[in-house]
């Protein structure tokens, strides 16, 4: 398969990286060396096969919706980059 | 004293010959004297020595089992309230956990002294341990040469003395190729023994913790400390407690060991075959049968992975928005800007690939081409391990096509880095237990690992194996020449 480089600009869009040009050279280089490899894949008849999520094949679990953890906010918040009145900041968003 | 089994270190702790503050500050002039290897992103001295001075409270008391006392490290996935947990990121640089991850919390329970976290691969994505914001680590035996990775701190950590034990994750062989190369025991459980609560995550249906030591049976202490079901983990299994060194002291007559012929073909070096021929004749002594077995569809691996493990990468990753917590660029226009840049400054070149490709393969029009085959190639790969357990009841093989190789020689390759893991990431898509010992050297002299690969809950049997073999050889008490 050929990444042109609008298919690496849109999937660093997607998945929120900023890239200059040379990076986004050097990235698509090595992610054609790396589909060519995941391609071999393709070729492999699956038809009828279950797709497999977990070992166990177990569905999760679910609990009961009651409160089980205590409020620690100021501790959550103290590693956060930048908080007031114990909300997290962000630039705005909204004029 | 530091270099005793874990069963000698405990009767010396019970017999009070030594303390564990004592013990505590023979790993922490270790882990000094050989600050080079770089084995360690922090070492936590007062918390350690404090946390020995617990430890010798409670041995006075004569209270807990047998890891009270006991230095360990911890790789720096897990989470530590209180003290940096990096996940060898730039994005979690200054990042100290507000909660302790579950194995944490056990270990720190069952007494073992934490005297630090151990240098990784970028969350826990390499294999060479080549790819940490704080620099590569270095093997023991060589230093000009990659320890292995993801999990190469806590390998070089036990292999170089610095601690007799020390936890890891493995997602596609983190713990069983650093191991293999550094001349360590390494076990990774059944996928749901161990929680991953407080784990960073980076593909939660493979991530696997588990432990390093120089033994088997140092393994089996450990793992019986760290496993257990966890409400915390959603995937947890929900099994009662086991003793892991239950099964240590079983004979091996009878024992069938499945040798997969796709694992002894092309692409294995001929002095880790050699080494690996040596390790299946003391097998045969001990009175095991070798049959051989195969699993077809193993060549699929590597594919499948680097779809699954990217996708759920991707996802597990776009928590790291710089809003939270972690890394957030300096300067930035709106909060789309802000986000771009500071997950491009926070991230390492590896982690952005595996984003990417991981976005890709989730995105529109293409996730029933690679994500859903990728599924359904895992299944079939679990199917073909269920029917070579059958006919067997361990199954062996190698652990790394070779031994480790010199710093720099993959790095700008990531295709040939991915290759090295051709033996390892089968058993993570199947969800088995594995584990890597010791088993011979090659042309170099460089450790050569033997993968044990048991059936689901096989962890007792498996470590019963390489016990009995350690009982018989002493691969596992070489040292390097560091030490």
């Amino acid at each position: 398969m050929s990444l042109t480089p609008e298919v690496v600009r849109h999937v660093a869009k997607l998945a929120h990286i900023a890239m200059d040009a040379d990076e986004e050279k050097a990235t698509r280089d090595k992610l054609e060396g790396i589909f060519a490899l995941i391609e071999a894949m393709q070729a492999v008849d699956t038809t009828g096969v279950e797709p497999m999520s977990h070992p166990q094949d177990i569905a999760q679990r679910l609990r009961p919706d009651v409160v089980s953890e205590p409020d620690r906010r100021d501790a959550y918040q103290s590693v956060a980059p930048q908080t007031a009145d114990g909300l997290y900041l962000v630039p705005r968003v909204i004029e | 004293m530091i270099d005793s089994s874990l069963t000698e270190l405990a009767a010396a702790l019970a017999g009070r010959q030594i303390s564990s503050v004592e013990l505590t500050r023979q790993a922490l002039a270790r882990i000094a004297a050989q600050k080079d290897l770089n084995a360690f992103i922090t070492v936590d001295e007062a918390g350690a020595l404090k946390a020995a001075q617990s430890a010798d409270e409670r041995l006075a008391r004569s209270e807990g089992g047998p890891l009270v006392g006991i230095p360990l490290a911890h790789k720096d996935v897990f989470c530590t309230e209180g003290l940096a947990t990096t996940c060898g990121s730039r994005m979690l640089a200054n990042f100290v956990s507000p909660y302790d991850a579950q194995v944490v919390s056990l270990l720190r329970a069952a007494g073992a002294v934490c005297v630090g976290k151990t240098n990784m691969d970028e969350f826990a994505m390499g294999s060479s341990n080549e790819n940490s914001y704080f620099g590569p680590v270095k093997n023991p035996w060589d230093p000009g040469r990659i320890p292995g990775g993801s999990s190469g701190g806590s390998a070089v950590a036990v292999a170089a003395g610095m601690v007799p034990i020390a936890t890891g994750t493995d997602t596609g062989g983190s713990i069983r190729q650093p191991a293999s190369l550094c001349g360590v025991t390494g076990i990774k459980p059944t996928y749901g023994v161990v929680s991953r609560y407080g784990m960073v995550a980076y593909a939660s249906s493979l991530d696997q913790g588990g432990a390093f030591a120089r033994s088997a049976q140092d393994c089996a202490l450990l793992l019986s400390a760290m496993a257990g079901f966890d409400p915390r983990d959603s995937t947890s299994l929900d099994r009662a407690a086991e003793d892991y060194s239950r099964d240590l002291d079983q004979p091996l007559t009878g024992l069938r060991i499945g040798l997969p012929k796709e694992f002894f073909a092309e692409g294995l070096a001929t002095d880790v075959r050699a080494a690996l021929d040596g390790a299946l004749a003391e097998y045969r002594r001990l009175g095991a049968t070798l049959i051989e077995v195969s699993l077809p569809n193993a060549r699929l691996a590597i594919p499948a992975y680097y779809v699954i493990a990217p996708a759920e990468a991707s996802s597990n990753l776009s928590r790291f928005d710089g809003v939270r917590y972690g890394h957030r660029a300096a300067e930035y226009g709106d909060l789309q800007d802000m986000y771009r840049r500071s997950r491009a400054e926070g991230f390492g070149a590896e982690v952005k690939r595996r984003i990417l490709i991981g976005t890709y393969v989730l995105s529109h029009g293409y996730y029933d081409a690679y994500y859903i085959q990728a599924q359904k190639l895992r299944r079939l790969i679990a199917q073909d391990f269920a029917a070579a357990l059958n006919e067997c009841d361990v199954i062996a093989g190698p652990v790394s096509p070779t031994t480790a190789w010199r710093i720099g020689e993959k790095s700008d390759d990531p295709v040939q880095m991915y290759l090295s893991d051709i033996y390892t990431i089968a058993v993570n898509l199947a969800g088995l237990p594995g584990l890597s010992l010791p088993a011979g050297a090659g042309a170099d002299g460089l450790p050569v690992g033997l993968q044990l690969i048991g059936n689901y809950f096989a962890e007792a049997r498996l470590l019963n194996v390489a016990h009995q073999f350690q009982l018989a050889t002493d691969w596992h008490r070489r040292r390097p020449p560091v030490v």
